[in-house]
């Protein structure tokens, strides 16, 4: 299988600290990839590097082979990768029309277009409509994204990454602090996801991970600590210690 | 007949762009000030190049939240171009020297649009003023060009379009600007309304989000940097053509600071905020005078302190309680109607 997204001795730094150190990583095209590990691993961080949001102090990021470390967020979006946040970053004065036809104006080019007025672009806002009714934000499309319900919120944030057609999406912690009624509808979502993206998931909630990811690395103190499908993961002793809170030597 | 998902999602893209009755209502009493009250045309002259330089803060501060303490280094510079063009005979037509003064204070801003990209608001403010100060003293340091602190005498300003001549009583000055006012007004008004008016209010709201969505964040707030400061320039290049004047103070720390609190007054991020602000700053500030010669300052303090302990965001509100006022009349008279855009609120 062609990889879409490979990570070389990825490495961050924070003063002294190694937030991430030495990271090498490689999803294939298609696969739905879970990251996983304790509190304070570095998991979000993986993600920042690998979206732009920082700068590694050393190593490499290629996206469908091509060397992207030096690039910027928006430059990487562009090229088909998107993500998602753990607390929600979305424009909370804006309606989820709105928001949604931000990124398809963007994807189409038309982003900065400012001698049109916005609405006027009849296929941009077929594919709003067309996105927000996938996500079942329909009813809600029209009302300031700050007054929605938190689910809503949480189902807004996976359909701006959506909005950008990404190849490679990256999910930090979706389900995080939805409440348990409203949960199904997200893990719906995230299971219905085109087959054809590929995946890379971070995620607390172990059941959600292994129903859903054909692959698992594990972060522990910023450094892989095992790489597998589900299986051998599940079955790997040092996980579980790291998981019961055990030290490695224990 | 029920509409379509997609007529009304259109419908609903468009809704802020709509023009609300009371913008008509705002710029008809505009026009009739022209001919009810002829013998204020001089101070509303100030009002309208005033709102024109409030509306190119507006366009920064209100729609991609970068603040200015020094927005006179672009109104200064864009005065003493239009002063020396005329002065010179280098473009002597009023319109297009005003254009061309827009032009090169344009240019500043885009060199300057750089130093405010990164940093917090505290950095912005500082980098602004700095600018604003470091232009009023090279514009001090070369009196051959400036006139230095006597200013720039001898400006004489041809007719405009070669047609009207500017009149010791302001006429033609304040049709002129109130013209021009209104022309930059409507392709600001199509700026913010358009895709690209939209991304830099997502900009505004989250940077953060708005990156990771595809937005170049640097290139849309260097671009409209670059237009608030051709915008603040004409503004700068008014005020010289209807003076035929220019002297150093143009580009006074106090100039970018009352900008301010014009903003203040009438509130951000809906584009009639400089507007009625500059009118209720001009206006107040000419009243106060008459009232009390000596101390103006101390009521203008006073406004100052009183709306700053009020805070920035209530302001919006009380203009905005005005305004759910004027819904309410325009509702009994025409239903379905609302009156003004309502600026975004600073909630979070």
């Amino acid at each position: 299988m062609p990889i879409a997204l490979e990570t070389q001795g990825l490495e961050k730094h924070f003063g002294g600290i190694a937030a991430v150190n030495g990271v090498s990583l490689r999803i294939e095209k298609g696969a739905r990839h879970a990251l996983i590990g304790p509190n304070g691993a570095g998991k979000t961080t993986v993600i920042n590097l690998l979206t732009g949001v920082l700068r590694p102090s050393a190593g490499r990021i290629l996206l469908d082979g091509a060397d992207v470390t030096a690039l910027e967020s928006y430059k990487r979006v562009r090229r088909g990768l998107a993500r998602t946040f753990q607390i929600n970053q979305l424009f909370l004065d804006l309606t989820p029309l709105e928001t949604v036809g931000l990124a398809i104006s963007e994807r189409m080019g038309a982003g900065a277009q400012w001698w049109r007025l916005v609405g006027t672009n009849a296929a941009v806002t077929a594919e709003i409509v067309e996105i927000l009714g996938r996500f079942n934000l329909t009813d809600v499309m029209y009302e300031r994204t700050g007054n929605l319900p938190y689910g809503k919120q949480r189902l807004l944030e996976i359909a701006l990454a959506i909005a950008c057609r990404p190849n490679v999406l990256l999910l930090d912690e979706p389900a995080a602090g939805v409440p348990e009624d409203e949960r199904h509808e997200i893990l719906a979502t995230v299971a219905a996801l085109p087959a054809d993206v590929t995946v890379l998931l971070i995620e607390h909630d172990m059941d959600l991970v292994f129903a859903f990811a054909d692959r698992i690395s594990v972060l522990v103190n910023g450094a892989l600590f095992v790489d597998g499908a589900p299986d051998e993961v599940a079955r790997d002793p040092r996980v579980k210690a790291v998981y019961l809170g055990e030290s490695l030597d224990a | 007949m029920p509409r379509s998902l997609l007529e009304e999602a259109t419908h609903r893209l468009a809704t802020r762009a709509r023009w609300r009755p009371l913008e008509y209502v705002f710029w008809l009493a505009a026009i009739a000030s022209v001919f009810l009250v002829p013998g204020r045309h001089l101070i509303l002259t100030e009002v309208a190049w005033l709102a024109l330089f409030a509306l190119s803060l507006d366009l920064i501060l209100g729609y991609a939240g970068i603040i200015s303490l020094g927005h006179a280094a672009f109104f200064g510079l864009g005065s003493y171009a239009a002063a020396l063009l005329a002065k010179y005979g280098i473009v002597t037509e009023p319109v297009l020297a005003l254009i061309v003064a827009g032009l090169i204070a344009s240019v500043l801003g885009f060199a300057t649009s750089f130093l405010v990209l990164r940093g917090s608001d505290l950095t912005r403010l500082m980098v602004t003023l700095g600018v604003a100060l470091i232009m009023r003293e090279f514009a001090n340091q070369i009196p051959w060009l400036t006139g230095g602190a006597d200013g720039l005498q001898g400006v004489i300003i041809a007719p405009i379009l070669g047609m009207f001549q500017f009149d010791i009583f302001g006429h033609v000055a304040y049709v002129y600007c109130l013209a021009v006012l209104f022309v930059l007004f409507l392709l600001a008004r199509r700026i913010v309304y358009s895709p690209f008016g939209l991304s830099l209010r997502a900009v505004k709201g989250n940077p953060l989000r708005a990156g990771s969505i595809g937005i170049s964040v640097n290139a849309r707030l260097v671009a409209i940097y670059t237009v608030s400061a051709f915008y603040a320039g004409v503004a700068g290049a008014l005020l010289a053509q209807a003076t035929a004047f220019a002297s150093l103070d143009v580009f006074s720390f106090e100039r970018s600071a009352d900008l301010l609190l014009v903003l203040i007054i009438g509130g951000t991020g809906y584009l009639y905020g400089g507007l009625i602000g500059a009118v209720i700053f001009k206006l107040m500030q000419d009243w106060i005078a008459n009232l009390t010669p000596q101390y103006w300052q101390f009521w203008i303090g006073l406004v100052l302190v009183l709306i700053v302990l009020v805070g920035r965001d209530r302001i919006g509100q009380w203009t905005g309680g005005l305004r759910l006022l004027a819904e309410k009349i325009i509702r009994r008279v025409a239903p379905g109607a609302t009156a003004l855009a309502v600026p975004p609120r600073q909630g979070r």
